[in-house]
């Protein structure tokens, strides 16, 4: 991959995958009239034993994916090392492998990660976004044969910051990725979680949890390629709105090609619109060319806060901002209970009431 | 020892032809102990009344006025009305995923008694109020009323009454959809209540079949968005027999 920069298309906001985006406020990440600074800042805490993490030359590790997003190639244009965690095979690790990433600057910056899970491994690999950043980031997953990963990312990032990331994992033979993304923090953030499998018996879970308030534009585009026969998908993002112009765009696209028999997929989008003025985008998209699979569907609701929920709830003394905080709460429950991170879920709990509360007032 | 009194209550609810007029003019008083049936047909505004009574943002009060030992309740928010000390038990309990019945209770019984219950006491108060009403302890961790039998939401509703000790309790429709193990069992929950803590009840139900468990000491007939007969138990009785065609429009 040695192409110029200037060979990759400027985004114009016309395209398909960049029609929702505010590309004027994406920093500079997608223009190829500026460089995106060289810097992996990922930190690794207390790697356990049979994993490692090392910063590699990017000649020696280009892509190992396909993708047409434009900040993803510029990225790994702009890279002159990737960060490479790998996890040995037949590796059970019982605690989670946290990445941190706590920036300061709002310089147009790119980073890219690979993780290698080696077969039959089980980890947990949390990535935590903390502080002010203009970041645009290529993460590479690749699953080995039965390996196992639960992938965690929360965006917790400060007013101000852009991110923009592909997470791709590629699923080999009985394998199993679980990804939860929780964004809950910057002014632009539009993630790219994509999947394909290499081959049968594999397993996606995809989850995310997203909540915007006042001006915060939150896009998730997921991407599940079933090109394996007999492989699995399950994806289940929630959101919730608050504010004026607080924004947020899911797009679902699940492709289920000649090949892919046996496929069982399901994908679910919910969106809670908690005042006026806030806007969710919720596209589902699945395309079939196959009658042979197990099963397929989808589903997308927008909602307003259920009146006869809080009624119920204030009716048993309970006040109604305590109740709409109850509501929230119950409604991200399910995602958020599967992160197995007490320390975590409480803090992003915690974030959202607290944001919650300066917009009711 | 305790009085509700409702004046000449007036409610309307909005529809797509305008405003219209569901309660027309109710006069009842309740006092601690007490236990009063309201029976009427369907439609005849009963639970326009209990919800009325609840603050339900549904229902506009055009006039009239409710207090509880002389205070107004119609200026109460809806959870102020409950830390006034009433309480609905309601015909349709509502599911709100995600939020568990042990989380629930102990939000809700803090709020009313304005400090939370110390974590010894409490358990053990839930489990025997649970056991009391035959409910498996397990039912303490799944969502409020997600997946709840009928019998189930409605041990639930009184398992919160036993729990948040009101002094005026409306029940409403509190028989409907049980079969009668569960009636029996949802009636001695309530007639518990009601000695332990000389609860006030208002009972509305269209049907005598609960007030066999349930002994009221007054029965009114409501119909057409009023109480239009006013007895005691013998009245029921009648409308046992007789049926509400008599107080049907003709």
């Amino acid at each position: 991959m040695s192409l110029a920069t200037t060979n990759y298309l400027t985004p114009t906001g016309r395209e398909e995958a960049w029609r929702f985006t505010p590309l004027t406020r994406l920093g500079g990440l997608h223009e190829s009239s500026i460089t995106l600074v060289d810097r992996p800042s990922l930190i690794a805490q207390n790697l356990p034993a049979g994993t490692s993490m090392s910063l590699e030359n990017a000649a020696d590790f280009p892509l190992r994916t396909h993708t047409d997003d434009q900040i993803s190639l510029r990225v790994a244009e702009a890279v002159s090392q990737v960060s490479v965690l790998r996890i040995s095979a037949h590796n059970e690790l019982q605690e989670p492998i946290f990445l941190n990433r706590n920036s300061a600057g709002l310089e147009a910056e790119a980073s890219r990660l690979l993780i290698l899970v080696g077969s039959h491994a089980h980890a947990t690999v949390v990535i935590s976004n903390m502080g002010q950043s203009v970041l645009g980031e290529d993460i590479e997953i690749i699953l080995e044969d039965g390996a196992n990963l639960r992938f965690i990312t929360l965006q917790e990032w400060e007013t101000g910051s852009v991110h923009a990331a592909r997470h791709h994992a590629v699923i080999a033979k009985d394998a199993t990725f679980t990804s939860h993304v929780i964004t809950v923090g910057g002014s632009v953030v539009r993630l790219l979680p994509t999947v394909e499998y290499t081959g049968p018996g594999s397993s996606a879970e995809l989850n995310g949890l997203y909540f915007a308030t006042d001006g915060q534009h939150l896009e998730h585009r997921v991407h599940v390629e079933h090109d394996c026969p007999n492989a699995k998908s399950r994806v289940n993002y929630k959101g919730a709105l608050a504010g004026d112009l607080a924004r947020t765009v899911w797009i679902g696209d699940v492709f289920i090609k000649a090949a892919a028999q046996g496929t069982d997929t399901y994908e679910l989008n919910r969106n809670l619109l908690l005042t006026d003025g806030a806007r969710a985008d919720s596209v589902p998209n699945l395309e079939i060319e196959t009658g042979d699979i197990v099963g397929a569907g989808h589903a997308s609701t927008t909602g307003r806060f259920d009146d006869e929920q809080l009624f119920y709830l204030e009716s048993r003394g309970i006040p109604a901002e305590q109740a709409r905080r109850l509501v929230i709460r119950g409604f991200f429950a399910e995602i958020i209970s599967k992160l197995h991170l007490s320390e975590v879920e409480e803090r992003i709990m915690a974030r959202i009431d607290k944001e919650l509360s300066e917009v009711a007032q | 020892m305790s009085t509700l009194i409702i004046k000449d209550l007036h409610v309307s609810v909005t529809t797509e032809e305008g405003s219209k007029e569901i309660l027309k003019g109710v006069d009842l008083t309740i006092k601690s102990g007490e236990t009063h049936a309201i029976m009427g047909p369907n439609g005849s505004g009963k639970s326009t009344l209990a919800y009325s009574i609840a603050g339900h943002p549904k229902y506009t009060i055009t006039s009239g006025t409710v207090t509880l030992d002389g205070v107004d309740v119609l200026a109460m928010t809806v959870d102020e009305r409950a830390k006034a000390g009433l309480f609905l038990a309601m015909q349709y309990p509502v599911e709100v995923p995600g939020v568990s019945v042990s989380n629930f209770l102990r939000t809700a019984v803090t709020a009313i008694r304005g400090e939370a219950p110390k974590v010894r006491t409490w358990v053990g108060e839930v489990k025997t109020a649970m056991s009391e009403l035959s409910m498996d302890p397990a039912f303490a961790e799944r969502n409020v009323n997600e997946g709840f039998s009928g019998g189930e939401k409605k041990r639930h509703e009184i398992l919160q009454m036993e729990l948040l000790k009101p002094k005026m309790a409306i029940l409403d429709e509190t028989d409907s959809g049980l079969d009668v193990d569960a009636l029996r069992i949802v009636s001695e929950g309530v007639n518990r209540v009601k000695s332990n803590q000389d609860l006030g009840i208002m009972l509305i139900t269209h049907y005598t079949r609960i007030l066999r468990y349930i002994k009221p000491d007054f029965v009114h007939v409501f119909a057409g968005g009023r109480i239009v007969e006013e007895g005691g138990p013998e009245l029921a009785d009648k409308l046992e027999e007789n049926g509400y065609a008599e107080y049907l429009p003709a």
